[in-house]
């Protein structure tokens, strides 16, 4: 083992695309870097931009969120919304104390296993490179700094 | 405190070669709650089950986490010996260490890191899983089919004959849709109508069939097994049950030079008509934007102007007060066949993205007819008599051009998909014309030939070889007069030459496109449509019939451009469909739904609003005298498919997602 | 209402009686004309075969003073002076690398603001102001309105009227008081610039074109580019020759005709300037006042 910082990845996929592609990556063996966990949900649509920052509270270095292309979602539309709900959410995330570089949007279809590994191949070296994230301070030492300011 | 037992599968090699599964198994057997950990060659093996089944069993196990291949395989698996072992299936869930770790990672030691991470999301996730129960729902076996051409004549039929009750609701006053327009049919030449009367006559006289003619779909409620149609009667002006067809009203009815839609505006008809001799029913109906009592009538004029219709009725059916009325309809399933029209491709267009081609000068030339046309001209029962004569001067053209993929297969214009039958038909019509004037010739301008199907290209070998037809591989840049003819300006791409030919007509192959309304229909049945209007499968080759709305199927051309073969085949397939969803008197349903807290739900009605399915309603919370004290959101179980987009929008969080509830995702993210 | 004003080279030269008439139906109609200051050639169809990039730089310069110059919308009357503004304004608007290499060779700030009508765009929105200030002398004329190549096409720069069936020149005839003819050669070709490379193809499609408006039964042609009027006048006693000399066809500017329709006087108009003679065109408005006026006295 190299001193290699190995981050660590939370991936939030959907149920019918991604985690199926993924699925797909496994039964073709594409060899794929090992930080990535995934959580599966039933569509990007279900998830809460909350989670995110709640990976990251809870220790995650990075984050990949991975759903149906557009106009290929199962449930009709649950990734266009989605898709709206990161896109906001991506203009908070520096506010949030999180580098966007952070966060890795793709859209992995059931039948792209090679872009799967890819998009977890990326995201890794991405997060390794960033480095491990620093926990945000205490809400607590924000509320002095601002007090301070003024 | 839980009581979960997790069963770690090595699958043979698959996942011991790369994952030490003694300690994940250990590791997770560390995790406060798990009482039983173990792991074993083969989980999916029968004694692989009988392990778990005797552990749930022995220690009284409220959960169990199974670390194996990919839930897609094995889940259900898995979920049946739990319930085998009287666990509710809902508390097993696997992690997925094969697909997702062991067939993709080299490193044994970071493989199983990774799995005992895997393992452990679930292990905590599973700590706030609920006993579910699979969801019944009492299914109306009775299907509502929307169109009355052949596709919706072939799935009513084949319903009602599987001893179902069947609505048929059709906007024109006979059944038979454009299949009745045509003259004879390819590949074999038999004739339209021979062919399809006595379908329409079997429709009428089913004793399951309910045929409502002249009448549309005003509203749709309800969901799979549990629909509500609104159905609404346009008022015919002519009782139904009176009326016997008679047709003495027809024949003393003034106006006769009203434009025939039957014929394409190549013959005529009279305000109050049935479109055609056979149609189904035999009931005629006014046209009240030309009747002259009724424009009569819309000027505030108070004489009665005409009335000659009700005076000649013997049984006094005409009746010029009839209203609209309104049916309604409890049906388990809907059957979509809406059928074509074909591209107008006059100027103006009802949608920005098509553009019509003034270069051909369909609507100014009179001798530019569309297939349609041709095929009332060529039909016996045509304004014509199935004679071949222009519509300008009723010469026979000696010499016409048929032009195929007008308005297909050219982006530029709005359309880029090949309508699929304008080859075949067009083919069909060179010999027809040939059987018809010995001495004419047809030329064709075509793109490709696109000819498969049984016995279709051989057809159009035998255009070309026995009747004739010159085939110009190329595309028609303008028609032009020319004093009595049609100057036809094209590119011979084969010769590399501009041909110019001086036709005696010309027949537009004009794209087939989805009826006109259909984008209002396809919201009502909330059912998704592509850029064009055609109704979106629910997959393109698994679920060709199905819509994403459950109960929802589609037969014919209002899917995709489609022949006759093609939409009665997918008519019969519907028909099985809905035959099967009406095998059973409950319906099945996974219980992966949404629900509401109606305690914290705040009636903002974002989830209504983001919902695909329509699945949330709203519900009127009242105290006990009936006071309303909030109107909250309801999840409708029949309708849901469990997306959660609803809980991931949700301001106040008073939705959750039965399997991937709030509290489970974030168990697992705190497990990381 | 003001209006930047591109003649380009033709309407200083060989079509200066476009430009003449143009001249007395802006004033007629209240349009003030004012001329792009220092402006160049719009590089016509020498340009734009042999060099992309100088077939955008040299409308694009223009454009560029014609907005330093405040003039927010320029009239380009000649069919292909309009057709190389539009396209330059396009394909500087559409690809971010052409507007970065067009604003290196102009050297200063360009925003691209500039806004391009043909003469067709132009009176389409003036058709009210034409009808109510027509005398009226053209009634019953017979004109057949000739669109040829680049006034309404390609659809994707003009954005304008239809390109496969268009009515702007019928409607702006039609409120000048004549009568259009249904005809089926508006939208051919007249043979362009090949006017002196290969003639006699010019002459053939040219041909072509006189013939059917004649079929048609037009008493003139109206034309709204140069080009069309040069092949279409220039070339007619070569053509007619051939074809057993039958009437000339005279062949009218737009402006010509709507400055005819207005009443002005047919010497405003550069009528004279033609090779076929308009004078069956003028001695029909005569007949017509003649006619009026003796019911008048009646």
């Amino acid at each position: 083992m190299s001193d290699l910082f190995e981050p660590n990845i939370v991936a939030f996929v959907c149920n019918w695309c991604t985690y199926t592609g993924a699925d797909l990556a496994g039964t073709s063996r594409l060899t794929m870097a090992p930080n990535v966990r995934i959580i599966r949900l039933p569509c990007t649509g279900r998830i809460d931009t909350l989670f995110i920052l709640k990976a990251f509270e809870r220790g995650a270095d990075g984050v990949i969120v991975s759903g149906c292309h557009p106009a290929d979602c199962h449930y009709t539309a649950g990734n266009y919304h989605a898709r709206r709900r990161f896109a906001v959410f991506r203009e908070l995330m520096e506010f949030a104390g999180i580098d966007p570089q952070r966060v890795t949007f793709s859209w992995v279809s059931a039948s792209e296993g090679g872009k799967w590994a890819e998009v977890v191949n990326n995201a890794t070296e991405q997060v390794r490179r960033l480095g491990p994230f620093q926990k945000y301070p205490s809400p607590a030492a924000h509320a002095g700094e601002i007090a301070c300011k003024s | 405190m839980s009581r979960i037992g997790v069963f770690i599968c090595h699958c043979g090699e698959n996942i011991g070669r790369t994952v030490d599964c003694a300690r994940v198994a250990q590791s997770l057997g560390d995790l406060p709650g798990v009482v039983h950990s173990v792991d074993y060659k083969y989980m999916c093996s029968d004694p692989g089950q009988v392990l778990i089944k005797q552990a749930i069993q022995e220690k009284n196990l409220d959960g169990i986490v199974v670390g194996a291949c990919s839930p897609h395989m094995h889940e259900k698996t898995f979920r049946k010996a739990a319930a085998s072992a009287g666990l509710n299936p809902f508390l097993c869930e696997m992690a997925n260490l094969r697909e997702h770790c062991s067939w993709i990672h080299e490193d044994r030691e970071l493989a199983t890191e990774k799995a005992i991470a895997l393992g452990r999301f679930i292990v905590e996730k599973i700590k706030y899983n609920r006993p579910l129960s699979t969801i019944y729902i009492p299914v109306e076996r009775r299907a509502l089919v929307i169109g009355g051409g052949i596709a919706g004549i072939q799935a009513a039929l084949d319903i009602a004959d599987g001893g179902r009750d069947v609505i048929l609701v059709e906007k024109e006053s006979s059944i038979g849709g454009h299949m009745s327009q045509l003259s004879e049919t390819f590949p074999t030449l038999d004739c339209s109508q021979c062919i399809l009367t006595p379908r329409m006559v079997e429709v009428a006289q089913h004793p399951r069939i309910k045929l409502l003619a002249y009448s549309e779909v005003e509203s749709v409620d309800g969901y799979i097994g549990n629909f509500q149609v609104k159905i609404r009667r346009k008022a015919r002006s002519v009782d139904e049950t009176k009326c016997n067809g008679c047709g003495e009203c027809q024949k003393n009815c003034p106006n006769k030079k009203i434009p025939s839609e039957f014929d394409q505006g190549l013959g005529t008809r009279t305000a109050i008509y049935v479109p055609f001799p056979q149609a189904v029913p035999n009931i005629p109906v006014i046209d009240r934007a030309s009747c002259a009592l009724f424009r009569g009538r819309a000027k505030g004029v108070k004489k009665v102007v005409c009335g000659k219709c009700a005076e000649v009725c013997g049984r006094n059916a005409v009746d010029f007060d009839q209203q609209d009325s309104f049916v309604t309809e409890k049906v388990g399933a809907i059957v979509v066949a809406t059928g074509y029209q074909l591209y107008s491709i006059g100027k103006s267009q009802e949608l920005d993205i098509l553009r019509g081609y003034g270069e051909y000068g369909y609507g100014t030339i009179p001798d530019v007819i569309d297939g349609l046309q041709f095929e009332r001209l060529a039909s016996a029962s045509g304004p014509t008599g199935g004679k071949i004569l222009r519509p300008s001067d009723g010469k026979e053209p000696k010499k016409i051009v048929f032009l195929q993929c007008i308005g297909s297969r050219d982006p530029a214009k709005g359309i880029e998909y090949c309508s699929k039958i304008c080859c075949m038909y067009v083919a069909k019509h060179t010999m027809l014309y040939h059987h018809k004037v010995h001495d004419g010739k047809a030329v064709v301008f075509y793109m490709d030939i696109r000819a498969g199907g049984k016995g279709y290209d051989e057809f159009v070998r035998r255009a070309i070889e026995e009747s004739h037809a010159l085939y110009l591989r190329g595309r028609v840049s303008r028609l032009s007069r020319d004093g009595d003819v049609i100057r036809v300006q094209g590119f011979d791409t084969l010769s590399g030459e501009p041909v110019v030919i001086n036709a005696d007509m010309v027949v537009l192959a004009t794209a087939m496109r989805p009826q006109p309304g259909i984008a209002a229909l396809a919201q009502k049945l909330s059912v998704s449509y592509d850029q064009h209007g055609f109704l979106n499968e629910a997959h393109p080759k698994l679920r060709p019939v199905e819509t994403n709305t459950a109960g929802v199927f589609l037969a014919g051309a209002c899917q995709s451009p489609r022949d006759i073969p093609d939409s009665v085949a997918m008519a019969s397939a519907t028909a099985s469909k809905v035959l099967g969803l009406f095998s059973k008197e409950l319906l099945e349903r996974e219980p992966l739904i949404a629900r509401v807290d109606r305690m914290t739900c705040t009636g903002c009605f974002h989830c209504e609003r983001v919902c695909p399915y329509g699945a949330v309603e709203r519900k009127t919370l009242t105290d006990s005298k009936g006071r309303i004290i909030k109107v909250i959101a309801e999840v409708n179980q029949g309708v849901c498919q469990g997306c959660g987009t609803c809980q991931a929008t949700c301001p106040s969080k008073s939705v959750e997602l039965d399997g991937f509830t709030d509290e489970q995702i974030y168990a697992a993210v705190n497990a990381i | 209402m003001n209006i930047g004003y591109f003649p380009g080279c033709s309407l200083h030269a060989t079509a200066r009686e476009y430009a003449e008439s143009l001249t007395a139906i802006a004033a007629a109609l209240d349009i003030k004309l004012d001329e792009i200051k220092d402006w160049a050639c719009c590089g016509a169809t020498s340009a734009h075969s042999t060099n992309h990039m100088l077939s955008v730089a040299l409308p694009a310069r223009t454009l560029m003073l014609a907005e330093k110059q405040n003039l927010g919308r320029v009239l380009a009357p000649c069919a292909a002076c309009y057709n190389r503004l539009a396209s330059a304004r396009q394909a500087i608007a559409k690809d971010k690398e052409i507007a970065g290499r067009i604003q290196a060779i102009l050297g200063q700030s360009f925003e691209n603001s500039v806004q391009v009508l043909s003469i067709a765009q132009l009176l389409s929105e003036m058709t009210g102001e034409i009808r109510d200030k027509c005398k009226r002398p053209l009634r019953n004329l017979k004109v057949a309105c000739y669109y040829g190549c680049l006034l309404v096409r390609p659809p994707e720069i003009c954005q304008f009227d239809d390109p496969e069936s268009p009515s702007s020149l019928e409607n702006i005839v039609k409120a000048a008081g004549a009568t259009p003819v249904q005809w089926d050669m508006a939208l051919e070709c007249c043979g362009g610039g090949f006017s002196l490379s290969r003639t006699a193809s010019v002459v053939r499609l040219s041909r072509s074109i006189l013939q059917s408006a004649r079929k048609a039964g037009a008493q003139a042609i109206v034309v709204a580019c140069p080009m069309c009027h040069s092949n279409l006048d220039f070339r007619q006693g070569a053509i007619n020759m051939r074809d057993n000399a039958p009437e000339p066809m005279p062949i009218l500017f737009l402006s010509q005709l709507v400055g005819l329709g207005l009443g002005l006087d047919p010497a405003r108009l550069g009528l004279s300037r033609h090779f076929v003679s308009p004078q069956p065109v003028l001695n029909f408005i005569n007949a017509v006042k003649l006619q009026a006026e003796d019911r008048e006295h009646a």
